[in-house]
């Protein structure tokens, strides 16, 4: 057994929307080797065309059970947090912790559902001190403290977020979409890497 | 019967059914079964051929130890002096924790524009006499989990090859990488609805209107 290595690809250095690839430094399962358990831990057939889930596919009691979560905490329609705003959550978690290819797709996401693209882009640009206006800074700045090792979450953010308007629901969204990507950054800087947009 | 609750963030946190904390969980009802579901995967496996149980508790241990996270770091080292083996290395993963013990995230960007933004840290390593009672296998797994806790963006191929030469699979590096990234959202989840719980309940009505409303203290 050994790891995949990428000489020809050079990794983008910059935070950005560009939709990137990622390619992963360990081997994949194959179509010919997933079985029934597998698929199951797929959830979608569609994700077996990606290397990541096919590599998480490995496990796939962990992984049915993180997909599931993740599909529930973002996409569940049903009140709590708009959607704009846990991806801008979730993008404000990568360009904390470093992930360039998470906060590419996140930040993407946060775009399109918020028509903010000069806003998101400032974040990616900037950084964290970016100033978004008070109630994307208070759901930015809580995403940072929660991702903090260890983390100093407390009754500042809670007080601030309460401040910019979100109640005890949308917090509760605010804090499992910034957890959510403390764990979906470490798998994706860990087991493989992003590959730059291709040439238009 | 099976050794853990039927939800351990209720448990942690004495959530209780009914409560205000038991309904805002529930208001996300499929990832709240989900969040209880991956924890049993990787800490009831059905599969141990790749990752023991002993590995497991033992990097849980150290992961959720290094968050400062109290209430889980005590679930998992209790876990561990429970499992066969454990207590002789519960001492050792405790000294590992102070030892290890820093600040996150930090690390280095790949070079260009963000190179301004590195940010350098310790590089952990487990001491010397501590690998001869793990053994090279362990040892490596916790290296990894202080890259993934604290330097995530240092992460790297070579960290990946450093696994594979102390004995992990491919499958087994998939299962720890899952297990210590999956300690750092369960962490945060408990972080974040304990502060949620610590504050008052929000109130109904904005101060001034209360105000208005003639309101004395």
């Amino acid at each position: 057994m050994t790891t995949i290595s990428h000489p020809e690809n050079v990794p983008p250095n910059v935070f950005t929307q560009d939709e990137l690839g990622w390619v992963p430094w360990l081997e994949p399962l194959t179509e010919a080797e997933l079985t029934d358990r597998h698929r199951a831990g797929l959830v979608d057939a569609s994700r077996s065309k990606s290397p990541y889930f096919m590599l998480l596919a490995r496990d796939p009691e962990v992984l049915e059970a993180r997909t599931k979560a993740d599909k529930d905490i973002f996409y569940n329609p049903n009140g709590g947090l708009p959607r704009a705003e846990r991806e801008l959550s979730a993008t404000a978690t990568s360009r904390h912790n470093g992930c360039i290819f998470c906060a590419s797709v996140h930040s993407r996401f946060a775009s399109t559902h918020s028509k903010r693209r000069d806003d998101v882009q400032r974040l990616l640009d900037e950084g964290l001190g970016a100033d978004l206006g008070e109630r994307w800074n208070a759901v930015k700045n809580a995403a940072v403290v929660l991702t903090d090792t260890p983390s100093a979450f407390g009754s500042n953010e809670i007080d601030a977020l309460r401040a910019a308007g979100l109640d005890d629901f949308e917090i509760t969204d605010v804090i499992s979409t910034s957890a959510f990507f403390n764990w979906a950054n470490r798998l994706m800087l860990s087991l493989g890497e992003p590959v730059p947009a291709k040439a238009a | 019967m099976s050794a853990h609750p039927a939800d351990l963030i209720d448990q942690v946190l004495s959530i209780a059914p009914g409560s205000r904390l038991d309904a805002l969980r529930r208001h996300r009802e499929v990832a709240r079964e989900n969040i209880q579901k991956a924890y049993l995967a990787l800490f009831e496996p059905t599969d141990t051929s790749a990752v023991s149980l002993f590995d497991r508790l033992a990097i849980a241990s150290f992961v959720t130890g290094l968050h400062g996270q109290i209430v889980l770091g005590d679930h998992y080292a209790h876990l561990l002096a429970i499992t066969e083996g454990g207590p002789g290395i519960s001492a050792i993963i405790s000294a590992e924790i102070e030892r290890g013990e820093t600040h996150g995230p930090y690390g280095r960007y790949p070079e260009g524009p963000l190179t301004s933004e590195d940010k350098l840290g310790p590089i952990y390593s487990v001491s010397l006499h501590h690998q001869e009672h793990l053994g090279d296998k362990l040892s490596a797994a916790l290296v990894h989990a202080h890259l993934l806790v604290f330097r995530p963006r240092d992460a790297s191929r070579e960290a990946l090859e450093a696994l594979l030469d102390a004995g992990w699979t491919t499958q087994g590096i998939v299962t720890i990488s899952q297990l210590i990234s999956y300690l750092s959202f369960q962490t945060r989840i408990v972080e974040g609805l304990s502060a949620l719980a610590a504050s008052a309940e929000q109130p109904v009505a904005p101060f001034s209107q209360a105000l208005a409303a003639g309101a004395h203290s």
